[in-house]
């Protein structure tokens, strides 16, 4: 089951997925009727013209979730080969993760109590 | 009497064997081209349908259903109690008006749905359905899942940016942080199976759970794994008490408030059949997947059970979670963003790591339900 | 008395100028007018940083009908269908309010027959009732509740259905008139009224078990678009807005009208003046509402359903048909109204959403010289701002279920 061959249906199912969705969408652009104007074509903003722009800087909040989300699910997938080895690795396994678990437990408290983790 | 009738079947059902349709494909291959040809169109013929179908069907059920839970009847009109109300949807949605509001980024635009398409279809053929209807079996089945539902997000992320609006805005920046968030815990609470079954194949995950399925096998561990999995990816699939990327009745549909016709219908068909997705990944992880239901020593009952076919049986768990998905959506109100994030970072992503310890602990001490 | 004021025409939008110059780089968004959950057409000019609202502004006027305005060109008893239309959830509170203050400046309110004002009060009640159901319907949904909307609206049938019984139209009703009602109620009535009362109590039971034991209700309620008593009393605050900071006022307490102080009710208050005690104001008002209609329909008097004003008050049928006296005073009614004598009045009743107050000024005439309507939703909105500053979007929407507003009230 090693063989690379087995990731082969992904690609095609990669191609199939992005198939569908142009024939789909170039189906609809053909039938689809198709009228322009200044106020159709204006983002909604609840039935008034817009102001200003939409390219502002995101609070960093959003980002810090990200940095999170890097190191925590990073960490998360590094157990997962741990895992599937854990019966014939035993206690040492055990222990082992013990070790891992417990740096990630401190950087939890760490982030924790720098407040990182408080939304508002 | 029936022991001895249904011992047979007991003995006949105790090995199922795993063949996928690439398994098929490759087979074939060395033995005669055509034949595989033939196996991998209908491969792709049956994606294809599967995915349509499988969506329209759902959007049905979620109406259906959310009417009954409404008092109300629901699509009545187009066909026998409104069966093809989502055929008629499809065709609107296909004959709609494709717009590109001004100023947007065009190209991000086009290609967001396409992406969100691409990982559900990617998620679904990883699905064992029944002892022979999969159609590729990974060997890391349960890794590449995860990695494929962060990449849907991506599509969200993307037509929400794109899209030149500030409700869209809004609500890509909600959707990026809740689902990377929520993305954690599944992965945690899918690492729970991992270690149970040690292996990472989802057929071999089923096969796994012979003895006893994991929700219960695991004592409470499975039981809370299953738990968090079910309300991380509730989270994850977009969908009310946690739905603040759409969140109608505050962004006024959120990322895909730009969209129209066929390529809002996308992100539709995306978010429904990543229901699917999830509903069977927990089904298949937590709940035997096609296999049928057990007790130890009652072998009357469990060669009754052993009589209804596999597929039905994983149609009937995953139908179930659905329902379960579903009825919370019907019933719950809505989550704000702060308290979303503090129920990930506060609350299941420490249960997640204790569960994380407490399934180590089992596994080593080999306390299992069923030791049979 | 005023000089003209001068009206430059600008083309300053309104948003442009609520700009904040605090550094830091704010994102402007319209909330509004044509946005799932702002209850109508309001418009809302949030400023955000990122989320959070920094500063919000409401602008109204999308649902100008000119109603007050109206009223002042029509004679008294035709303009009473007007008031129907301002507060759509609650005609029958508007008419009464309005009845109410003409029949003060008629000074024709010992007039008014026991059985007219019992049933008035009976109706008041339905109206707060349907009134509160649509709100709970509407709060819930804007907070991601969706079925409950359904559920409100309902039992919101079975009220439109008594409506229709009394008056023949399910929404706007028109039932009271100047002087008492239209007509006296069906047979049915007693039947009808006392299935709501048997189901309606268990109906609130269950809405209250879908929601206020729920942890995300509770989450989302609990300590959201807080507003001080104090605050609340300077803002003008009424109805629920003001009870749930725990300020005890009622105009049906406060003064009594209608022969509201007969009746046996409690005027609930809340504690924290958050969204979540102005939900359990409103949800027990229903209640309180429906103990009041117990009383009024065990109660009700026999009698006249309209009072007996020559020259004022139509003459019944059989009469105009057999009298030529009532017959002159009918066409005289019809055509040219009744005059009334120089004055004006402010009368407030308590409607489902505050104190709605009509003030009408008389020059003598057949027509009003001024009418003014005090809407407990334009004033109840005014507090919004001071509510969700500083909160996130998801507040806002639950800060604008929360004070119960009609667009049609607010515009006039």
């Amino acid at each position: 089951m090693d063989k690379v061959e087995i990731y082969l249906p992904i690609l095609i199912m990669v191609a199939v997925g992005a198939l569908i969705a142009t024939v789909l969408m170039g189906l609809s652009v053909l039938i689809g009727k198709r009228t322009r104007s200044k106020v159709k074509m204006q983002p909604y903003e609840c039935g008034v013209d817009p102001v200003g722009d939409t390219k502002h800087p995101v609070p960093v909040k959003y980002y810090m979730v990200a940095i999170l989300f890097i190191i925590f699910d990073i960490e998360v997938v590094f157990l997962y080969p741990w895992a599937v080895i854990y019966d014939s690795l035993g206690m040492f396994g055990f222990l082992e993760m013990l070790v891992f678990v417990a740096i990630l437990i401190t950087g939890y408290f760490y982030i924790l109590g720098k407040g990182a983790l408080k939304w508002d | 009497m029936l022991d001895f009738l249904f011992g047979q079947l007991v003995a006949t059902h105790a090995t199922f064997d795993v063949v996928t349709l690439s398994d098929r494909t490759t087979q074939a291959l060395a033995e005669d081209p055509w034949l595989a040809a033939g196996y991998a169109l209908l491969g792709l013929a049956g994606v294809g349908g599967f995915l349509s179908l499988l969506g329209m069907a759902l959007i049905y059920v979620e109406r259906k259903v959310a009417a009954h839970f409404q008092c109300r009847l629901g699509p009545m009109r187009v066909g026998w109690h409104g069966m093809l109300q989502s055929v008629a949807d499809a065709i609107k949605l296909l004959l709609k008006e494709d717009i590109i509001p001004d100023r947007a980024d065009r190209v991000l635009f086009l290609i967001a749905p396409v992406f969100s398409i691409i990982a559900t279809t990617l998620g679904l053929i990883l699905i064992p359905m029944s002892p022979s209807l999969q159609v590729v079996d990974l060997n890391i089945g349960v890794i590449f899942i995860s990695a494929v539902s962060s990449f849907g997000v991506l599509g969200i992320l993307l037509a929400g940016w794109s899209s030149n609006n500030k409700w869209s805005l809004l609500g890509a920046m909600r959707a990026g942080a809740q689902f990377i968030s929520y993305e954690i815990s599944v992965t945690l609470s899918l690492l729970v199976v991992t270690l149970f079954a040690g292996s990472l194949q989802l057929s071999e995950i089923v096969q796994s759970q012979q003895d006893g399925w994991w929700i219960w096998r695991g004592h409470i561990v499975g039981l809370v794994a299953f738990f968090v999995f079910l309300i991380a990816s509730t989270a994850e699939l977009n969908r009310p008490p946690f739905d603040l990327p759409e969140a109608e009745s505050e962004l006024t549909g959120g990322f895909h408030t730009e969209y129209s016709g066929l390529r809002f219908s996308f992100f539709f068909l995306a978010e429904f059949i990543n229901m699917f997705i999830a509903s069977a990944l927990a089904a298949t992880l937590f709940l035997g997947g096609w296999m049928p239901f057990h007790i130890g020593g009652l072998h009357t009952f469990n060669g009754l059970m052993d009589l209804i076919p596999p597929g039905l049986w994983f149609a009937g768990k995953t139908t179930f979670i659905i329902f379960l998905i579903m009825w919370v959506r019907w019933t719950f109100p809505r989550l704000r963003v702060d308290q979303l994030m503090r129920l990930e970072w506060k609350f299941l992503l420490p249960v997640g790591f204790i569960n994380l310890f407490a399934a180590a602990t089992l596994v080593i001490t080999k306390l299992y339900f069923f030791p049979w | 008395m005023n000089s003209p004021v001068e009206h430059k025409p600008s083309n300053v939008e309104f948003s442009d100028v609520v700009t904040h110059d605090s550094g830091r780089k704010t994102m402007t968004l319209n909330m509004g007018p044509q946005h799932p959950s702002t209850h109508g057409v309001l418009r809302l000019v949030l400023e955000l940083d990122g989320e959070t609202v920094v500063s919000c502004r409401p602008e109204i006027g999308y649902l100008h009908t000119g109603i007050e305005k109206t009223l002042e060109s029509k004679l008294y008893y035709k303009a009473l269908p007007m008031t129907d239309r301002m507060d759509y959830m609650s005609p029958m509170s508007n008419n009464l309010g309005y009845c109410l203050a003409v029949e003060k400046l008629l000074d024709i309110e010992d007039a008014i027959p026991a059985r007219a004002k019992w049933i008035r009060v009976l109706m008041s009640e339905l109206t707060r009732i349907n009134s509160h159901l649509v709100w709970l319907g509407t709060h819930a949904i804007d907070l991601g509740a969706m079925s409950m909307f359904l559920y409100t609206f309902r039992d919101r049938e079975t009220l439109l259905d008594i409506y229709e019984l009394v008056s023949g139209q399910r929404m706007m009703s028109s039932y009271f008139r100047i002087g008492g009602l239209m007509m006296d109620v069906p047979k049915d009535f007693d039947k009808s009224i006392r299935r709501i009362l048997k189901n309606l109590p268990d109906r609130i039971d269950e809405y209250e078990d879908l929601l206020t034991n729920n942890r995300i209700w509770q989450m989302r309620t609990i300590g959201v678009a807080k507003i001080s008593a104090e605050n609340a009393i300077d803002g003008g605050l009424t109805g629920a807005s003001l009870r749930g900071s725990g300020v005890k006022y009622d105009v049906r307490k406060a003064f009594p009208y209608s022969d509201y102080d007969k009746f046996d009710f409690q005027v609930p208050v809340g504690v924290h003046g958050d969204v979540f005690s102005r939900y359990q104001v409103r949800v027990y008002e229903m209640r309180e509402s429906l103990k009041i209609m117990g009383q009024a329909l065990d109660g009700l008097p026999e009698g006249p359903y309209i009072a007996h004003v020559p020259g004022v008050i139509l003459p019944p049928k059989p009469d105009v048909l057999s009298k030529m006296e009532s017959l002159i005073y009918h066409f005289k009614i019809i055509t040219d109204g009744f005059k009334v004598p120089r004055g004006s009045v402010y009368v407030p009743i308590e409607s489902g959403k505050g104190e709605i107050g009509f003030y009408i000024d008389s020059d003598g005439t057949n027509v009003p010289n001024r009418v003014r309507v005090r809407p407990p939703s334009f004033v109840n909105l005014s507090a919004l701002p001071k509510m969700v500053e500083g909160s996130l979007v998801s507040d806002v929407v639950a800060a604008i279920g929360s004070i119960d507003i009609v667009l049609g009230e607010i515009d006039r």
